[in-house]
């Protein structure tokens, strides 16, 4: 007891600068505030992260339903939407104005909201001091504001869809001028006014964040974890970081540009503009492309933000449940650098229509093609390190081959949309929407899955349950590729993206019956993750409690810590490292945690 | 047992994890990624400039006299800054508190000399109406007042520290810190500076 009294002083101390030492010397008591609110310690500001994504993606599915209802069953009528939705489903049906702003939600809400925020915002919290061996983050202080940043973001993002004239609908790369004028539609009124701001807080506690997690990975390891020991997500959420830093306050310039548009008469994305009035609007001289250039300057590097933690992850836990060694831990290492600097060198790829100029167009095409080096020496080393493992079916691990599974499929479409020629039949057909959520949508869903019930025992000091699990895995697995592959069919056929109702065209109709299919799978797989997160709560209180302390045979540092670690991790002193994270299998033995001398006749890692 | 542990790594080093030594204090390290971060939004903004000249409509301007008054104010008190830096060291804390002092005031005097030929720039007809080049003056210079005020705010806590005759602290690492931004609000505005002069 009175070591735990002890302990808690010490880490008070480390996690301040050394000038405040004479602060703390009265006894320090946790309240349920500091303890559950406004905690500084990581592992807790991650589960806050992880919850506040849970109910965020709980938001964002349900409104792909909703939207999914109305593509699946233009026809029908359904009372009970007009009953919770009001005058965004009179009659029953739901209003085009509504139908925008649920895809132009859905989108924000999943990719920053869930993928990026509840992402690596958990995992980046919850492993990085974990896993190097550290007593908290460099500055447990900004961890704490990122998430209060983030948590005001997601306020004001949730306040937008109780406005009159209803939330942002402009799509979510709210592309000018439909963002930039407030006449173009009613979900260009208030609603983008409050999601530029949302999205600038949502930059702020990004950037908190990324400082943090670059700052403690470089600065914070402990004796003898060199940069090729950490374990393969301590890479990845280092890159992740790095990019979320360098691209994420690029995003925030063009919205303060937009928001000049907006409301101060300026014009940086507009020019001769005409209303359906016939009048004409004085602004001149603005480009709409500008913004679409400081859009997916970030916008690309976005969606490695969201899948290079699911990678990292995947490498750990694929690893330690094929009781093998990581295959290629540098080409590895490698691969996500390259991955990280071709990021910010392909955005123009998403603007191939806009009239790019065709040589640049072609340097881009090249660079995006680039990108299918590094990901394939990923996947390569991934099966070759299943390949003969002594495989544990986890549910951690089924998430993780099924990350595999979906990235390849997802990969490869890829190949095809980077081509520029190719681009200009395919560019906002169902063809794009089928290649990013399975390649990122799905597939990073995978890595998060795989994340939460592999760590889960570390989280909650409990196991999920399996049978659930596995309940879960496979109607997800099955479903998604049930939703998504039609879609490349759709896509290829031409049916266009973003569109209320397709029954009115001939070339698309032939389509209603898969539409239909679809929209149903969708609403089946949204229950089993209604499941899931039964599950999860479920087992925060009453799952199966761990009783070992490395309950997976793991190498890495996080389970030498106890069971329900406290802030600052270790009791006593942070082991030191003297190997890499992947001795499985090595000299007859399953496993060798890193925090195991080199022996006298062992080759060091 | 435990307890001695505990102490010799609180004692140790800065951020008591096994008693390494560490090059750089992570607060520093984080606020070299900040400035990183914050460059890059000025890059942004900053090209976008490059582009919107391209466009119908653009507007000139020719740099008024007050920004080179500005730009010495705030060049003389990174000088003054770096003097106060190495008073702290050498431990001349009166020294240190009145080179503290005079940065800040410098740090005060460009802010407003940045309003003024602001204003100066109105006059001359750069206005923000328009698609000519006067909105990025409010929107680049304001945001790097906003990072000079960020600035002047850590350095009156510096100072209120410095007065204090209760709390005496001898840590360099708020200092340099301090000092690191402020050369950084500095390099900054000589960037912007140069970038308006040149393509004005």
């Amino acid at each position: 007891m009175s070591n735990e009294a002890i302990l808690h002083e010490a880490d008070v101390h480390t996690s301040h600068s050394n000038g405040h030492h004479d602060e703390h010397v009265h006894h320090h008591k946790e309240t349920f505030l500091t303890k559950y609110v406004f905690s500084q310690d990581h592992k807790m500001i991650a589960k806050q992260f992880l919850i506040t994504g849970i109910i965020w993606a709980f938001l964002g599915g349900m409104m792909s339903v909703l939207f999914r209802l109305q593509l699946g069953y233009p026809e029908t009528t359904f009372p009970w939407l007009e009953d919770i939705l009001g005058h965004w489903a009179k009659g029953g049906k739901i209003q085009p104005e509504f139908y925008y702003a649920l895809v132009t939600m859905h989108g924000t809400v999943l990719v920053f909201f869930v993928l990026t925020a509840g992402l690596s915002g958990t995992f980046a919290n919850f492993l990085i001091p974990l896993q190097i061996g550290a007593r908290d983050m460099a500055s447990p202080m900004l961890n704490m504001l990122s998430y209060w940043f983030f948590w005001l973001a997601s306020i004001i993002m949730l306040s937008s869809l109780f406005v009159q004239t209803g939330p942002a609908s402009g799509g979510w790369t709210s592309y000018p001028p439909l963002s930039a004028l407030g006449g173009a539609s009613e979900g260009s009124k208030a609603g983008v006014d409050l999601w530029i701001i949302s999205m600038a807080l949502f930059v702020v506690s990004s950037l908190l964040g990324g400082l943090n997690y670059i700052s403690t990975i470089l600065n914070m390891r402990t004796k003898g974890m060199s940069m090729t020991r950490v374990p393969l997500t301590i890479w990845a959420l280092f890159f992740t970081a790095v990019l979320g830093v360098l691209s994420f306050p690029v995003l925030l310039s063009g919205f303060i540009l937009l928001l000049f548009d907006r409301h101060a008469g300026t014009s940086f994305y507009l020019s001769d503009i005409y209303l359906a009035s016939g009048e004409a609007l004085p602004n001149e001289g603005g480009s709409a492309i500008l913004f679409q250039h400081l859009f997916w300057f970030l916008g690309h590097p976005e969606v490695y933000i969201i899948l290079l933690p699911a990678m990292g992850m995947v490498s750990e836990i694929l690893s330690t449940n094929s009781r093998k060694p990581i295959f290629g831990y540098m080409a590895m290492v490698g691969s996500l650098f390259a991955i990280a600097i071709l990021a910010f060198l392909v955005w123009a790829h998403h603007m191939f229509v806009t009239g790019l100029n065709p040589f640049l167009g072609s340097v881009f095409v090249l660079l995006t093609l680039l990108i299918a080096v590094p990901s394939a020496i990923k996947v390569f080393n991934w099966l070759t390190t299943l390949w003969r493992g002594n495989i544990r079916f986890t549910p951690g691990m089924m998430f993780s081959i099924g990350f595999v599974s979906l990235f390849i499929s997802g990969g490869l479409t890829g190949i095809w949309l980077g081509n520029s020629s190719l681009d200009i039949h395919l560019h906002d057909t169902y063809f794009v929407i089928a290649h990013f959520h399975i390649v990122m949508g799905v597939a990073s869903f995978f890595g998060m899955f795989a994340g939460i019930y592999h760590w889960f025992p570390k989280m909650y000091g409990r196991y999920m349950n399996n049978t659930m699990a596995y309940v879960h895995f496979w109607i997800t697995m099955i479903g998604a590729y049930l939703i998504f592959w039609p879609m490349h069919y759709e896509g290829l056929a031409g049916m266009p993206r973003r569109y209320l109702d397709y029954s009115s065209w001939e070339s698309f109709k032939q389509f209603a019956e898969l539409n239909r299919f679809i929209s149903t799978v969708a609403m089946i797989v949204f229950a089993v993750q209604l499941l899931f997160v039964f599950n999860f709560f479920y087992s925060i209180f009453k799952g199966r409690k761990v009783t070992s302390q490395n309950p997976w045979g793991s190498n890495t540092l996080e389970w030498t810590t106890p069971i329900r670690p406290g802030h600052g991790n270790w009791p006593g002193e942070i082991p030191e490292v003297h190997r890499w994270a992947y001795d499985y299998g090595k000299d007859g033995r399953e496993f060798i945690p890193q925090t195991e001398p080199v022996g006298a006749n062992e080759s060091a890692h | 047992m435990v307890t001695n542990s505990i102490l010799k790594q609180y004692t140790g080093a800065p951020m008591g994890n096994g008693g390494q030594r560490k090059k750089i204090h992570p607060y520093k390290f984080t606020l070299w990624v900040g400035i990183g971060s914050i460059i890059m939004m000025f890059a942004g903004f900053t090209s976008a400039y490059i582009v919107k000249r391209e466009q119908p409509g653009w507007i000139g301007f020719s740099m008024p006299m007050l920004f080179w008054y500005s730009t010495a104010a705030i060049l003389l008190s990174s000088i003054t800054m770096q003097m106060a830096l190495r008073a702290f060291k050498s431990r001349e804390m009166g020294r240190y508190r009145n080179l503290l002092l005079i940065t800040t005031a410098l740090g005060v005097l460009f802010i407003l000399l940045q309003v003024a030929g602001y204003y100066q720039l109105n006059h001359m007809g750069v206005r923000v109406e328009g698609s000519g080049s006067g909105v990025f003056f409010i929107i680049i210079f304001g945001l790097h007042a906003l990072h000079v005020a960020g600035g002047i705010v850590a350095l009156a806590v510096m100072v209120f520290r410095a007065l204090s005759s209760t709390r005496r602290s001898y840590d360099v690492v708020p200092v340099e810190v301090t000092a690191t931004y402020w050369h950084f609000v500095d390099l900054l505005w000589v960037y912007l500076f140069v970038f308006f002069l040149l393509i004005q």
